[in-house]
């Protein structure tokens, strides 16, 4: 847990001797170790630091000497932090055992090559000021209580002010009974934390700076004492609320797409998620009704939905599970040929929409052709699907003859029209038949949910604006309205974002603008507070105000009594 | 041939049970038939729901209560009249429907302390409860015959649904059920007693969590089926009468979704035949088995219901209903009636509940003793892989850590080895590694410890099946599930040397990959003995007790074969079955070695 690389007193005798003016007394000079000091994120100890010592001259000292680019000095009261590449720290800690090696410094070729290789890395030094200064503590707070919000004037590094007036029907215990989960380096896991306020939160996630939170349910009592309860026997302790969530990952489509495999998403593949958004946004809005719902980026490899309405939160196991149930039609056997059986004389209105609306036109204008499904080499799988040995064998015959489209069109679509016009045609009298062009789109664009994550109030589900480890991505939020333009590979990724704000950092903040506002997940975090906290909120304290009322009057009614 | 044996032992155990509690149960019989109950008013202030304020005034105005029901009862006997009076009857049905109960309120009715009894075993197990009556009664033992018949309702249920009974098979089994067990010549009586039976089990059930589970899935699985054998005319009755409050889908409404919802009726099959089908609107929440197999139309937060599919709605009415009364009557029970009712219901309550749980094969008294010179031979032929595991590695180590000492132990004690020979079994163990006195002073506590003669002097019981593979072994340790924790490679080993064949041994191995332990663990049973084990493994006592169960029988098998004619002249004499039964205990005793019980079969 521990990280510490570079003991300070080899680091300045390093810097003392390549810098000889460099002021002999440094109060705190680190290169990133863990736990970190709290960083003071008031612009004047920079300044102050930065006069004292020079910014510029370390900058130029790691430059020259050590050949780091992308340098960031995160100075704090007493300390001056220099965050770096990743593989900084390895060849610090080398540097610094190597103290009187002086080759090691003089020939940092290698490190240079592998910092230009991986430029945007996950690098768990610049997490700190990622949790310091952009991750919006206060909005998570704040989406987390629902409305059950203590009455705070604060204003915190978001410059954000809590401002909602205490309601009597409040409660106050209840974003004390939220489980996170924090996921420390080497997969240390701390389960159970649980805060009483949004500044308990934001100090826990800057002292921990974890890797990753997870956001579990609601519980009964607060999780941090459930060992306490627990003796008391009777299983006080239980889920009591919890989001309804969703996760997709492009993962599970390998036998529908050929462009990337496991957790590597690509350009031609990503429009599977934006339509699985499509898809499961129409329904869970129109069909069940539900109007806050958030769509985030996983960071790697495919997108978690939140239902945050009152009554999806309050749904049982047996509720979600037939939600989930509702959305299934992928059955992943291995063994049978067609993945998806849809049976009956007719299809469920909400599979004809999904079909009519969304599926086809993707499948046909986009899928079809970017995966290149009908070509000569893949073109079996299809056939595959199709139960009547006559028809697979005289598409066979048709596409292995003419392999080359003479009309100009394209092939895959050339050989989809035969297909379909072969299947649907009057002669084909099985209804099994006919529904087979149906199965076969489905079963390539229908969205594949992990049932598991949606079925069980107590499953942990990474939170919105987190960094992916792997990628170094920020889970930003998707607007289902525009998901289309979502593009999996221009998401703001942390060292970017460090870059943007040390660049801003560096100057005078005399502006209003907030830092988080000029970087590029600004954008994302105004979408998360106008479009979905905004009204979330006040659908939230409409709640409280009916269930107040409702009490107020039963509990006149059973005085009458 | 086992669920029988299964079931007479379970009743022995329930009598057994009753007897020791002692109590005015036990004191005679004139007393118990004699002795006007209340039982009526009891469970009515059980069940109630507001009647919790006035529970001191109650608590001092019992016996007068008591007093003047004994002496009404005495009245109306004398003159005549019915001892039911039910007020379920006038609330019910109102134009002439006869619907099923509700449970919504309990009877004020009286009841008899037998029938409290009787109506809640038929409904829990079925007709059974005549022999368990006279057991009670101490009459002579009727015999087994009578078991073969066994239905039950619950258990039934409970059983078909872990067998995962498709839907029209639970239907006509559940009707099935209703009619051999809850019939009544009076259509009246058999709703009192549909009513009675409810109640007590409620009260039986009411007490832990778990009971608490398997009682609700096992009454709303009842109720549903039920449900459906109704009438439509029914079905509108009881909906009246539960008070659904949603709304019937308007014709403007209807007009607008017609399309949609004749969609969904063609997707599963079926047609909007008349178009008067009435519809719901209920919140897609209440009928959550219909969404998950959209079997419903749903838009904006409604699903719309078909009448003939009202029953996904009613029944999670009735089972929260049902969940809420079973908290509230555990709480009254617990805090104050169990106490009053100690020497006349609680020992039935207590009882009853243990036919659900299973016996708990704590030095059970039927299975009789082992002795140590038999230990090895049974532990080669009758203990489940786990024990047998143990034992091994016993022998061979002179060693087991504590959780192997704590399963095998306990184990040990089941089967019926008595205290001092475990001493001695262990100690000839132990003492080999570490010395008599080091077994003496640190083992032998242990040892006494899960006889319940030390610390707090529980007396334990053996650990069944669920909580050995939830267990979690470390190095060094060889307790837990051998399908759980072995390796492929280690099972498949063990599996050899207990003598499961190849073919059989790739079918045990599939169904512990697939996590189907106990499943396993039922082949490999099955395998060993080359009999069928149609009730599963659920508990390592439990595989012993029916393996030595399969060896008697085959045993028993081979002198009819060998012996018939000595057999037959020798059976001759045995004019009842109780005396059977006492032959049959004097072989079992003696199954060791054949030639011996062939020589003193003969020689009787």
């Amino acid at each position: 847990m521990n990280r510490v690389s570079a003991q300070t007193s080899p680091l300045t005798a390093f810097l003392h001797r390549r810098l000889p003016r460099l002021p002999a007394k440094i109060p705190s000079l680190s290169i990133c170790s863990s736990p970190f000091p709290a960083i003071s994120s008031s612009p004047k100890s920079i300044f102050t630091t930065s006069t004292a010592f020079g910014t510029s001259d370390f900058k130029h000292i790691f430059r020259k000497s050590v050949n780091f680019t992308d340098l960031i000095f995160v100075i704090g009261d007493d300390s001056v932090r220099v965050c770096g590449k990743s593989s900084l720290r390895s060849s610090m800690t080398k540097e610094a055992q190597n103290e009187r090696d002086d080759m090691l410094i003089d020939d940092p070729e290698p490190q240079n090559e592998q910092i230009d290789a991986i430029p945007d890395e996950f690098n768990p030094n610049y997490l700190k000021a990622y949790y310091g200064r952009l991750f919006p503590h206060a909005d998570m707070f704040k989406w987390m209580s629902y409305g059950n919000v203590v009455n705070i004037s604060k204003t915190n590094s978001m410059g954000y002010i809590y401002t909602d007036g205490k309601h009597p029907a409040c409660d106050q215990s209840y974003f004390g009974r939220r489980e996170f989960s924090f996921t420390l380096d080497n997969d240390i896991y701390l389960r159970f934390q649980s805060f009483k306020s949004a500044s308990e939160l934001e100090n826990g996630i800057k002292d921990k700076c974890p890797f990753k939170i997870d956001i579990g349910p609601v519980y009964s009592v607060d999780p941090s004492k459930r060992l306490a309860y627990a003796q008391s026997g009777d299983n006080v302790f239980t889920p009591v609320e919890r989001e309804l969530v969703f996760d997709i990952d492009i993962s599970d489509y390998d036998d529908a797409r050929y462009c990337c495999s496991g957790a590597d998403v690509c350009l031609d593949c990503w429009p599977l998620m934006t339509i699985a958004i499509k898809v499961l946004h129409t329904s869970l809005r129109d069909d069940f009704g539900f109007n806050h719902i958030l769509w985030v980026y996983s960071g790697r490899r495919g997108v978690h939905c939140w239902v945050c309405d009152g009554k999806a939160r309050r749904l049982n196991n047996e509720q979600r599970g037939a939600i989930a149930d509702y959305f299934r039609v992928y059955k992943g056997n291995n063994n049978s040929k067609s993945k998806v059986s849809l049976v009956g004389s007719a299809l469920h209105p909400f599979l004809v929409r999904s079909y009519s609306d969304v599926l086809r036109d993707f499948f046909e204008k986009k899928l079809l052709c970017s995966q290149q499904l009908l070509s000569d080499e893949r073109y079996e799988k299809i056939l595959e699907m199709i139960p009547d040995e006559s028809i697979t064998s005289e598409l066979r015959g048709k596409w292995q003859d003419s392999r080359r489209s003479t009309s100009g069109k394209d092939v895959n679509v050339v050989r989809w029209e035969q297909l379909k016009q072969l299947l649907q045609s009057g002669k084909q009298k099985s209804t099994g038949i006919r529904r087979c062009v149906e199965e076969i789109v489905f079963s390539f664009t229908y969205p594949r949910l992990d049932m598991e994550v949606s079925k069980h109030m107590n499953h942990l589900l990474k939170a919105p604006f987190c960094i992916h480890p792997k990628t170094g991505h920020v889970c930003i939020p998707i607007d289902p309205d525009v998901c289309d333009e979502f593009d999996p590979t221009n998401v703001p990724t942390l060292s970017k974002l460090m870059r943007e704000i040390n660049t801003g950092g560096m100057q005078v903040e005399a502006d209003k603008v907030a830092v988080w506002e000029r970087t590029s997940m600004g954008k994302s975090i105004k979408y998360f507070r106008e479009s979905f906290l905004q009204p979330l909120m006040k659908s939230c304290k409409e709640d409280i105000e009916v269930s107040y009322t409702l009490k107020l009057q039963q509990s006149k009614n059973s005085l009458n009594w | 041939m086992e669920e029988k044996e299964f079931r007479s032992r379970q009743y022995e155990g329930v009598k057994r049970k009753n007897e020791k509690s002692g109590g005015r149960r036990s004191t005679g019989k004139e007393e118990k038939r004699g002795n006007p109950t209340e039982m009526g008013a009891l469970i009515h202030k059980l069940h109630s729901e507001n009647g919790g304020s006035d529970c001191s005034h109650e608590l001092i105005s019992k016996n007068e209560v008591l007093w003047k029901s004994w002496r009404r009862r005495r009245t109306r006997s004398e003159s005549g009249e019915k001892v039911v009076r039910s007020q379920k009857k006038a609330s019910s049905a109102p134009d002439g429907v006869s619907t099923i109960p509700l449970y919504r309120s309990a009877p004020t009715l009286e009841v008899r302390l037998e029938d409290f009894e009787r109506f809640a075993v038929d409904r829990l197990l079925g007709p059974v409860s005549t022999s368990l009556h006279s057991l009670f009664d101490n009459d002579e033992f009727i015999g087994i015959n009578t078991f073969c018949y066994a239905n039950f309702i619950l258990r039934g249920i409970s059983d078909a649904l872990a067998r995962g009974k498709k839907p029209d098979e639970m239907e006509k089994l559940v009707s099935d059920l209703w009619k051999t067990n809850m019939r009544h010549p009076h259509a009246s009586e058999a709703i009192d007693k549909d009513i009675i039976s409810h109640f007590v089990l409620r009260l039986v059930y009411c007490r832990t969590e778990e009971l608490r589970k398997w009682f609700l899935s096992m009454e709303s699985t009842l109720f549903r089926y039920r449900f459906r054998l109704e009438t439509s005319d029914v079905h509108r009755a009881l909906m009246t009468e539960l008070g659904i409050p949603y709304k019937v889908v308007t014709n403007a409404e209807f007009e607008g979704l017609k399309e949609k919802l004749s969609q969904v009726a063609r997707s599963i099959g079926q047609q909007i035949s008349n178009p008067d089908t009435v519809y719901y609107k209920v919140p897609w929440e209440e009928v959550p088995e219909l969404v998950g197999s959209r079997r419903v139309f749903i838009k904006k937060g409604y699903a719309y219901v078909a009448l003939n599919q009202v029953v996904s709605f009613i029944i999670p009415h009735f089972r929260t209903h049902l969940s809420k009364a079973l908290v509230l009557t555990n709480r009254k029970w617990t805090s104050m009636i169990r106490e009053q009712e100690k020497d006349r219901l609680t020992p039935i309550v207590e009882a009853l509940s243990t036919s659900y749980l299973g016996p708990d094969y704590n030095q059970d008294k039927e299975i009789g003793e082992i002795s140590l010179k038999d230990i090895d031979q049974l532990a080669r032929t009758s203990f489940p892989l786990c024990m047998r595991h143990l034992f091994d590695s016993l022998r061979d180590d002179h060693h087991l850590k504590h959780g192997g000492r704590m399963q095998l132990g306990l184990f040990l004690k089941g089967v019926g080895l008595k205290l001092d020979d475990a001493l001695a079994f262990w100690k000839a163990e132990f003492s080999q590694k570490v010395g008599v006195e080091r077994f003496d002073k640190e083992y032998a506590y242990g040892i006494r410890h899960n006889y319940g003669k030390e610390g707090k002097r529980t007396d334990y019981t053996p650990f069944s099946c669920q909580k050995i593979i939830l267990s979690t072994p470390g190095v060094g340790d060889h307790h837990g599930c051998p399908f759980r924790h072995f390796s492929e490679e280690n099972l498949r080993a063990a599996l050899g040397k207990m003598g499961v064949s190849s073919r059989e041994l790739e079918q045990v191995v599939d169904k512990a990959k697939a996590r189907h332990y106990q499943l396993a663990c039922t082949l490999t049973f099955e395998a060993v003995h080359g009999a069928s084990c149609d009730a599963g493994i659920n508990h390592p006592n439990q595989y012993f007790t029916d393996s030595q169960k399969i060896l008697k029988e085959k045993l028993e098998f081979v002198i009819d074969f060998g012996l018939s004619f000595e057999l037959s002249r020798t059976l001759g004499r045995f004019y009842n079955l109780k005396e059977f039964e006492v032959v049959r205990k004097w072989l079992d005793g003696n199954n060791r070695q054949s030639m011996d019980i062939r020589e003193r079969f003969l020689w009787r």
